[in-house]
């Protein structure tokens, strides 16, 4: 059963490579590193939504971290055990919901949020970064970022809690005996050991976010454009294609959608593969 | 273990009576056969979603007349419904946009161009003002070129005598997935603004600082959730969801509303015979006459030239229908604007050069 799948992977990558060979060969390597995409002129490129995809899953990692080791050490080391399972299962439903929903509630509340509280707060904070200009729309790489890091934390925090579960309990003893306080004996014998796993969690989480389509199309702001400010409106390689494959109707632009999509998939193969490397280093050291 | 599944397989069988299973499978199939010979051959169709509402409703208001005829419609874009109909995977199209050169080349017959409704772009906005927006086609265009950055902005406050325009940054809001309306919308541009001309298309490079959103429901979203944001919303969208709309000057100075009336006014009985002649093909924008609403187009269906006899003759029975009072009465109940009557005429005189074939 398990040949289905590789085979499927195969024809996938097999059918985005013979159908973006035309995008390839009409702008050969300015495709992927030319920075214009004007569908009117027939002009295509990659990396303006390449720049968009990496900024906001980074983005995303960097909120969605912190959250989720700290729920994970809750609900391993401090959580009362009545309280474990309800928590988990909430934090798993966050999953569950739809991302066109997470899309509708991020345009409706996030994002008016970010424009009138976040936004002008940074931007008087940190006043010369450049990092924070630009007009206030509300969408943009920054609430993509905070709708991507919600949509990964369950993933995250998930598989941090079963690592965690995994430390064998004498590490803790161990560090109990020697007299270590509470926050040190989580620092050196849960998170020191288990440090790996959650690389590994965070990587997944990231892979889950390069790929969102949905969400982050609702409130990117849609801007093939590379931008210094985190608050401008840019696009993903996810969401270019949604926008525009429905209503493509010249033979290059259908062509350099495909191109999009097969950069995408390198991308995304590319992350998993480092994560499955990592757990794989992980597994050999500690059994 | 061999054993153990031998001997289950065994109980299996003797709980479960094979020949039920296969006699029932076998009445199954003979009744979807069956089936399948009794019903009449579904007409299946894709395209444009702005009139998909209309079209659903026509359909089934049709069927209702004719319960032999079933008609499937999907709305995956105008872009996607040509693509379909080249392919000939479905027997009909319907497209916000006429088909361009090249993509009539790839066709073997000729594709026949049916205007069923009309519709509208409105320039939908978000400002607390004493009276409704107007505004003109050049200052629509500055806004969207980024150049007019402010609501009061010396241009903008010239067109709008007596009403209060506040001191607030003008946000954009475009549609950034291809479509029709975007179509529509930059081609009006293109005519009332030399600075446009050439960038009309289904996906037009928005200057940097617009804000794109994903469909009707998106552009809305954003304009209502930031002050001083304007974009483009097609009518029908706009009228049912009681969204604030701009009056446009048009080409006789008037500031005209995008009520289905004046919509529909931008075909005037003189030029019906030039849109005939056009192969029904025209772009309508900016039209000349003192009601016109002049951001309005035209929709199609578009239907091969020859067709299956059978398939063909129902198809045909329908646009023919289409023509009719009470067809395009229920477009108007739905905020479409109906096509004027001597258009409706000259489209069902087209018709009779579909040619049907037995095959």
């Amino acid at each position: 059963m398990g040949i289905v799948v590789i085979v499927l992977f195969i024809l996938i990558f097999m059918f985005l490579l013979t159908n973006s060979r035309p995008a390839f060969e009409a702008f050969g390597r300015g495709f992927v590193f030319g920075r214009e995409w004007i569908p009117s002129e027939e002009v295509f490129s990659v990396l303006a939504f390449a720049f968009g995809t990496i900024v906001s899953s980074l983005l995303a990692l960097m909120f969605a971290l912190p959250i989720s080791v700290g729920s994970a050490i809750f609900l391993t080391e401090l959580c009362p055990s009545f309280l474990r399972r309800p928590l988990r299962f909430l934090i798993e439903m966050l999953a569950a919901i739809p991302s066109v929903v997470y899309g509708l509630w991020g345009i409706f509340v996030l994002a008016p949020f970010v424009r009138a509280t976040i936004q002008p707060g940074l931007a008087a904070a940190f006043p010369y970064f450049g990092l924070f200009e630009g007009p206030p729309y509300g969408v943009g790489l920054f609430t993509a970022g905070l709708i991507l890091a919600i949509m990964i934390i369950p993933t995250i925090t998930s598989i941090s809690t079963e690592v965690f579960d995994s430390i064998p309990n004498l590490y803790r003893e161990g560090a109990k005996a020697l007299g270590a306080t509470e926050w040190e004996t989580i620092k050196t014998a849960v998170l020191g050991p288990g440090m790996s796993g959650v690389v590994a969690a965070s990587i997944l989480g990231l892979g889950r976010a390069v790929g969102e389509t949905m969400a982050v199309t609702m409130v990117i702001g849609n801007r093939a454009d590379i931008s210094p400010s985190l608050f401008s409106p840019s696009a993903t390689m996810a969401s270019v294609i949604a926008n525009e494959y429905a209503e493509a109707n010249s033979d290059l632009h259908i062509s350099s959608l495909l191109g999009v999509g097969l950069c995408l998939l390198i991308l995304s193969v590319a992350i998993n593969s480092i994560s499955r490397i990592i757990i794989w280093r992980v597994r050999r050291k500690t059994i | 273990m061999n054993k153990l599944f031998a001997s289950a397989s065994k109980n299996l069988g003797q709980i479960i009576d094979w020949h039920l299973v296969l006699s029932s499978l076998i009445a199954l199939l003979a009744f979807v056969i069956g089936a399948r010979a009794l019903a009449a051959p579904m007409i299946n169709g894709a395209g444009a979603t702005f009139p998909e509402p209309i079209y659903t409703k026509w359909f089934s208001e049709f069927q209702k007349k004719n319960p032999t005829i079933a008609i499937n419609y999907q709305g995956i874009g105008s872009g996607g419904g040509i693509r379909q109909l080249i392919a000939g995977t479905v027997d009909f199209g319907a497209s916000d946009a006429p088909m361009t050169d090249a993509e009539t080349a790839k066709v073997s017959k000729k594709v026949l161009h049916i205007p069923t409704v009309m519709g509208a772009v409105v320039v939908s906005y978000n400002l607390k003002l004493s009276a409704p927006l107007k505004l003109s086609g050049p200052v629509i265009a500055e806004m969207f070129n980024g150049t007019i950055t402010k609501w009061n902005d010396a241009k903008v406050v010239a067109l709008n005598p007596g009403v209060a325009l506040p001191d607030k940054q003008v946000i954009v809001a475009t549609r950034s997935d291809g479509s029709g309306t975007t179509a529509i919308f930059s081609e009006y541009l293109a005519q009332v603004s030399p600075a446009w001309a050439g960038k009309a298309g289904k996906t037009v490079n928005w200057f940097r600082g617009s804000v794109g959103a994903k469909g009707n429901a998106g552009v809305a979203g954003l304009i209502q959730q930031s002050e001083g944001a304007v974009g483009y919303i097609e009518s029908v969208y706009a009228l049912q969801n009681k969204l604030p709309f701009a009056h446009v000057q048009n080409k006789k100075g008037k500031f005209v509303a995008p009520d289905v009336a004046n919509i529909s006014a931008s075909i005037p009985a003189k030029a019906v015979g030039d849109i005939e002649k056009q192969d029904f093909k025209s772009s309508i924008v900016n039209a000349d006459g003192d009601a016109v609403y002049p951001i309005s187009a035209l929709t199609w269906l578009l239907v091969n030239e020859e067709m299956p006899k059978e398939k063909g003759e129902q198809l045909v029975q329908f646009l023919n229908w289409t023509m009719s009072d009470e067809a395009q009465k229920m477009a108007t109940d739905m905020n479409y604007a109906p096509l004027p009557k001597e258009l409706r005429t000259k489209v069902l005189a087209r018709m009779k050069s579909i040619k049907l074939q037995l095959q």
